[in-house]
């Protein structure tokens, strides 16, 4: 498991162009009342965009060994489950008592 | 008595240095760490009693700005780290300080908003908004802190003529922890800020 060549330094500039962009549009989405609609998977995935751009590019997880994505990567799919668990047992709970106590 | 000479690399059998492997196990670590706080931010949220609320206080403008600085100081590590790769003793230096400098800017923004907060009325006991956000941001600022004092730290063996291109890898684990705090800081802009 040899690592692959890293990116160029107008490789790491282009991301942080990129990055700023995205930047940019979290914020101008957030002030933007057409996108109230729509915001919250909007930013969610400027957001996903722009932490997998640090990680892929600035970490070099794109060029080095799959082993040390799985090192990051299961540990950050257990800490979105465990969100996403919390979410639905709290957020659930309290929507089962508003339905109890309507009906 | 035999001597077994000193190792010169640190590679496991997989042929990965076993330093920058460890320090991946470290960031998958963090990730719980601060999975758990933005779960319980998010699982408390919109349940404070009494205010100020996130709507009455949050700063998008300075927290935006603070995004901003913090990017520009992961590109300004990674630029450092390939000054370091290619043996520029003078570019390491001062992508290395403006590493530092911008995360000193951001503790900066930091420490206003808080006395801002504060201020305003908002401590870590004053309702479950100021709790839950008091622990997660600080937390968050509290690994930038400790992030700058090792780029300075690294900073100085670079003035001192001690950081080559034999030191990648411990230039390339700060790095990591640098953008790793980057990063949380990206989640955090999003959830705690944005998503109001």
């Amino acid at each position: 498991m040899t690592e692959q060549s890293r990116p160029t330094a107008g490789a790491y500039l282009r991301v942080g162009a990129v990055l700023v962009i995205l930047t940019v549009l979290e914020v101008g989405v957030f002030y933007v009342p057409a996108f109230r609609a729509v915001l919250v998977p909007v930013l969610l995935v400027l957001s996903a965009a722009k932490f997998t751009l640090v990680v892929m590019f600035y970490m070099h997880l794109k060029a080095d060994s799959k082993f040390l994505t799985f090192l990051f990567g299961a540990p950050l799919l257990l800490a979105v489950g465990l969100m996403v668990a919390l979410l639905f047992f709290f957020l659930g709970t309290l929507t089962l008592r508003g339905a109890a106590g309507a009906g | 008595m035999t001597h077994a000479a000193p190792l010169a690399t640190h590679h496991t059998s997989m042929g990965l240095d076993s330093r920058k492997m460890a320090f991946w196990a470290f960031i998958g670590s963090e990730c719980l760490l601060f999975g758990s706080l933005i779960s319980t931010y998010l699982v408390y949220k919109g349940k404070s009693v009494v205010g100020p609320y996130p709507h009455d206080i949050l700063n998008i403008p300075l927290t935006s700005g603070s995004t901003f600085d913090l990017l520009m100081s992961s590109l300004m590590m990674v630029l450092a780290l390939a000054a370091v790769e290619r043996g520029d003793m003078k570019w390491e230096k001062i992508w290395l300080f403006s590493t530092a400098l911008l995360g000193l800017v951001f503790l900066g923004a930091q420490v206003m908003e808080f006395t801002e907060f504060v201020h305003k009325g908002l401590t870590i006991s004053t309702n479950l908004f100021g709790c839950t956000f008091f622990v997660l941001t600080g937390t968050h600022g509290a690994h930038v802190a400790v992030g700058v004092l090792w780029l300075l730290t690294l900073w100085v063996r670079a003035l001192q003529g001690k950081l080559g291109p034999a030191n990648v890898t411990a230039v390339e684990i700060t790095g990591l922890y640098w953008h790793f705090v980057d990063v949380v800081w990206i989640v955090i802009f999003t959830v705690v800020y944005l998503i109001q």
